[in-house]
């Protein structure tokens, strides 16, 4: 069994461990990251979009809002093109006419230093046309939406450009508990490569929780009751931007009351609903008619167009001695839990709670704590240190349309919705440790747009096999799957722009250019990923998951063609090596019959899975 | 700046599901690599450039010649042409127009100044040393087939010379000759007045002025609702009144059925009493033949036995009306004549597009498909095309005759002279 030193281990590859160890790496710490699937697996993968004002939590918990603010300033600099800036309305529908909601809402904005401007119903009809005419009064914000992917995929690029090693695919099974000398101290964690199957040790001085809304479970793992408060949120994709401001209800926070445009789509936003288990969520026919209904307030019409797909999140909601029924009432602030003071466990800190907009600031909490522990004085630096490809500025809905254009490669696309080309899913491939196609997706929104993988699917997995086939002729270095992995070039700043992806050369040097790099576990025949039939079977699965919820008119018509295309001329559900699993097999599948739970594939070679 | 509400074209984006087929057609996609198809430039491109955003990012959209192909093919009912027609309208709106497109744009202003001196007009235009001027000053194709000023007066000139012999009637239709007819293609208005008089119709020409089309197509919508609201102004009222407004060009109608209303968000009751009235005048003579009302009259066009093979193509807007081929049907009934029916799907001038400098050789790659189709059909030697712009794009590419199916139709009734060109009363 391979042993890893560190000093700080960090558990979740969310936005807030990836945080941890961009902060820490920064410090000038050793730091080991381990996340069980891809970054983003977790909450932040599955988010709303918005970098907040503030302003949807001002009068009801201003501390989150004062944390969000002050977050929302500094993620505009070091996260500059992750970030579009789209602005927000808070905005009075007839329902609320009669509230002092808003004048409430006013002087607290005020009050905390969020910038806040009433402008007139008009001009925002103007800059909205679709907005409801019957709105009293609007309030500008600096709100904006944000491409968490992006986001974490550059945090975790600067971390590795400050020394950290980043261990995706690597799943926490057991922390390492030492119990001698009287007192109760972690020191690292056994993960298990969910790719080899091999389990490795890792050891460090500090490990630092940012499992998110699974904290109580790696809490667990080390005697410590944390007990997370697992709020569901439902989220519905509108196939185009309806609008193009963030577009909140001027109220007390609660279900369906923003709409955030985030790239080519707009999502109507979200429900809150406690749940036991943070991994297999389940989209209830009410939360999508529910989240159409509060729609139709804002934008009136909004629930005829057409609905891409519907997905959920889980908030790692946490309050220390919250005893309430509604998830809704917990706070939005960061909780950073101590336990050496709070359980006696040395060298353990769990840092969950708060928002992906106050991921920096949690992470700057976390490391203040583990040095103190360690008893060094280092400073924060990540405020003023911008991620690689920052000094891009706010990305624009246009880009990817402008680069395509200015590079005639109109070509070269391969998801054609959302103007991913060849190059670029080729790019990714290389830079990243790639397991599924899913990863990719996360990367450059393969399969994002109105087909939902329809024709890129198909394409994607063919020039996957085909990278995958001519780097079997190419030496194998027999490193370990750490080593690979860790060593991967991640160069994520560009990731999204076709124009920084362009092929010159002869075609011999374009050839070579493809060779995906060491880390790609696809290039490796042992492990099942490798296998086209399984990446296209796994995606046609993920994306068919979102569709499921909104399967009526025009998406219905949708997938009746792509139903002819996979089943109906690829025969897809009837493809060779049906056995075989990735180790996201069993999360996308799912049933839909209520109150039952998926049968699920047992991996070859490697044990199930045991998250439920 | 165009705003967007639930009943724009934009959002019919919403129908597609990518199948494509839409670019299979498109006959510009086919022929050069400076358009990327309908689905890309239409529901696919609309995606990234949604209201309010800093720019209209894709100017290639600008090689879409208009010619509705794929609206017809596609499945779902996606407003391709006409959302391609609004992002082109954004770029002007954000970078300004070329001279050129303004002048070509400007069919009735043109038409206007140049029926002062026909004869001069189409000297300084037609000389071989203007030409070359043109496509290096302003950007017009020096091939192009540019129409020459008639030297007869204009149409309404025409009308008011002939009043004392016009038919008066309780059966009243109102004409829209469109700006092609008024200056340069008098006689084509003459056969329509024939035609409709030979039916015991009065036809009425009320003032009226260009449809606002070639201002649409090249993304002046400013202008175009002025010039649409002065045609609103003036012939509403004649379809209120219950008069059925009937046009030659088939592009003028188009625009005065669906373009107009669809492209600038025209909601009114003017552009809907009038988008009601309006018909293409073979549209509106077939309504009269399957009534039984549709005079019959016709003699052979061919003096002696042999049949005359007639190449017709129906334009592309003429296509987007969805009435079928009306026109193919009324001619069906002329005896002696051996129609032969065009599959192509486009003759390339597409309105204005194929007399940029740049969109020449797409213009005439496009139309290679019809080019060879006439050339196919033997003993043909002259063809027959709705629309005036294909006409002319016809005769250059083909080096044949061509006539609009009115012109046929008066000259079957015995009322119009096939070759010269001119009424006989
Ligand atoms: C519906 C919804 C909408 C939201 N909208 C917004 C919004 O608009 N704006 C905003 O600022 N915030 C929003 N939030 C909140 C925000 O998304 C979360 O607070 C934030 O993403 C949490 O990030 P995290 O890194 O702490 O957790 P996560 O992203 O969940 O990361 C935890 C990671 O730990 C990994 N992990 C779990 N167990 C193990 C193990 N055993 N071994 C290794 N790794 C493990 C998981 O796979 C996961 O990737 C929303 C939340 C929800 C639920
Ligand atoms: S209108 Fe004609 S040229 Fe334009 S996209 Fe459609 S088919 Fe192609
Ligand atoms: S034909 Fe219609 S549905 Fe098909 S791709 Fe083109 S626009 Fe979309």
């Amino acid at each position: 069994m391979p042993t890893l030193e560190t000093e700080i281990l960090v558990i979740g590859g969310g936005a807030t461990g990836a945080g941890v160890a961009w902060d820490a790496a920064l410090r000038g710490f050793q730091v080991i990251l381990v996340e069980k699937r891809d970054l983003t697996h977790g909450t932040t993968g599955r988010y709303h979009g918005l970098v907040h004002s503030g302003g949807r939590y001002v009068v009801k918990d201003p501390k989150s809002a004062a944390e969000c603010i002050h977050e929302n300033r500094i993620l505009r600099r070091t996260h500059a093109h992750c970030i579009e800036d789209t602005g927000g309305f808070f905005v009075v529908t007839p329902e609320e006419a009669e509230s002092d909601y808003p004048d409430r809402f006013q002087a607290a904005c005020d009050e905390i230093g969020i910038p806040c401007t009433e402008i007139p119903v008009a001009e925002a009809l103007r800059r909205e046309p679709l907005l409801n005419p019957r709105i009293s009064r609007v309030f500008e914000v600096p709100d904006a939406s944000a491409d968490s992917f992006l986001a974490t995929h550059a945090t975790v690029q600067a971390a590795r450009m400050a020394g950290a090693r980043i261990l995706i695919y690597h799943q926490v099974e057991a922390l390492l508990v030492d119990e001698s000398n009287g007192q109760r101290r972690v020191q690292g964690a056994q993960v298990r490569d969910m790719v080899s199957g091999e389990l490795v040790t890792i050891r460090a001085d500090m490990t630092i929780n940012a499992a998110g809304a699974w904290a109580g479970q790696i809490a667990a793992l080390a005697g410590a009751e944390v007990r997370i408060i697992p709020g569901k949120g439902t989220m519905v994709a509108m196939n185009h931007r309806l609008v193009n401001t963030v577009i909140n209800r001027c109220k007390m926070p609660s279900d369906g009351d923003i709409i955030v445009p985030i790239h080519t789509i707009v999502a109507i936003g979200t429900t809150d609903e406690k749940v036991a288990d943070p991994e297999n969520l389940r989209i209830e026919p009410w939360e999508v008619q529910l989240m159409l209904e509060e729609g139709e307030k804002l934008v009136p019409g909004i629930s005829r167009a057409r609905v891409l797909r519907a997905w959920a999140g889980v908030r790692p909601l946490y309050q220390e001695n919250f005893t309430g029924q509604d998830s809704r009432d917990v706070t939005r602030s960061l909780a950073l839990l101590d336990h050496p003071s709070r359980d006696g466990i040395q060298g353990f800190l769990t840092i969950t709670g708060g928002k992906w907009t106050t991921f920096r600031m949690m992470a700057e909490k976390a490391v203040d704590r583990a040095c103190q522990h360690l008893g060094v004085e280092r400073p924060c630096r990540t405020a003023d240190t911008p991620v690689p490809g920052a000094e891009q500025g706010h990305y624009w809905l246009g880009h990817r349309l402008h680069e395509i254009e200015e590079a005639r490669l109109q070509g070269e696309l391969v998801c054609e919705c959302e103007l991913v080309t060849r190059a670029m899913l080729e790019d990714a491939a290389r830079n990243n440790p790639t397991v599924t196609l899913d990863d990719l997706r996360r990367d450059v929104r393969l399969g994002m747009g109105p087909c939902q993988g329809g024709f890129c699917t198909y394409r994607a997995v063919g020039i996957l096999h085909e990278l995958a086939a001519e780097n079997r002729t190419a030496p194998v270095t027999p490193e370990s799957p750490q080593e690979e992995i860790a060593n991967s070039p991640w160069e994520v700043a560009y990731l999204q722009s076709p124009g920084r992806h362009v092929r010159t050369g002869s075609p011999q040097e374009v050839l070579e250019s493809k060779v995906l790099g060491p880390a790609s576990p696809v290039t490796d025949p042992r492990t099942p990923v490798s296998n086209p039939n399984l990446l296209l079977r796994d995606f046609l699965q993920e994306r068919w998951k979102g569709v499921v919820p909104v399967l009526w008119g025009r998406q219905l018509k949708q997938e009746r063609l792509d139903e002819l295309i996979y089943l109906g001329v690829m025969n897809a559900d009837h493809l060779p090596d049906e056995e075989l699993a990735s180790p996201l097999t069993d999360f996308y599948l799912f049933d839909t019959t209520p109150g039952e739970t998926s049968p699920g594939t047992t991996p070859s070679g490697q044990e199930k899975e045991a998250s439920a | 700046m165009h705003t967007i509400s639930w009943h724009s074209v934009e959002l019919t984006l919403d129908e597609c599901i990518k199948c494509n087929i839409c670019t299979s057609y498109c006959p510009v996609a086919e022929v050069t690599d400076l358009f990327a198809g309908p689905k890309y430039s239409g529901p696919q491109a609309q995606r990234f450039r949604e209201n309010g955003q800093p720019h209209s990012p894709d100017h290639s959209v600008d090689y879409c010649s208009g010619c509705r192909v794929c609206n017809d093919v596609c499945p779902t009912g996606v407003r391709i042409a006409e959302i391609n027609a609004k992002a082109r309208a954004q770029m002007v709106a954000e970078h300004g127009i070329p001279l050129r497109n303004r002048l070509l744009g400007r069919n009735e202003l043109l038409g206007k100044a140049g029926s002062f001196a026909p004869h001069l007009a189409n000297l300084a235009l037609h000389n071989p040393v203007s030409r070359v001027l043109a496509e290096k000053v302003v950007g017009i194709a020096r091939e192009a087939p540019l129409p020459r000023w008639s030297t007869e007066g204009t149409f309404s000139a025409w009308m008011k010379r002939t009043r004392h012999r016009r038919l008066r009637s309780d059966k009243k239709v109102v004409y829209f000759h469109g700006c092609a007819t008024q200056y340069y293609e008098p006689f084509i208005g003459q056969a329509a007045v024939m035609v409709l008089e030979q039916n015991g119709y009065e036809v009425l020409v009320p003032p009226q002025n260009c449809c606002g089309l070639p201002m649409l197509s090249n993304g002046e919508f400013d202008a175009a609702e002025r010039y649409h609201r002065g045609n609103v102004a003036r012939l509403a009222g004649f379809g209120l009144a219950g008069y059925p407004i009937v046009g030659t060009s088939t592009s003028c109608t188009l625009t005065l059925k669906e373009e107009a209303p669809e492209l600038l968000d025209k909601e009114d009751p003017g552009s809907q009493a009038l988008k009601q009235a309006t018909w293409d005048i073979f549209e509106w003579l077939r309504e009269l033949h399957a009534e039984g009302q549709l005079s019959t009259d016709f003699r052979p066009l061919s003096p002696d036995e042999e049949r005359l093979v007639l190449p017709y193509h129906a334009p592309c807007q003429y296509r987007a009306h969805r009435i079928g081929k009306p026109a193919l049907e009324i001619l069906s009934l002329i005896p002696g004549l051996d129609l032969r029916e065009s599959h192509a799907r486009c003759c390339g001038i597409a309105g204005t597009y194929g007399y940029k400098a740049e969109k020449y050789p797409v213009a005439m790659d496009v139309g290679r498909e019809l080019f060879d189709f006439v050339a196919a059909q033997s003993g043909a030697e002259i063809t027959a095309c709705d629309s005036e712009t294909c006409r002319w794009q016809l005769e250059h590419g083909t080096h044949l005759p061509s006539r609009h199916p009115i012109e046929f139709l008066a000259a079957a009734y015995g009322r119009y002279d096939l070759e010269r060109r001119r009424a006989v009363e």
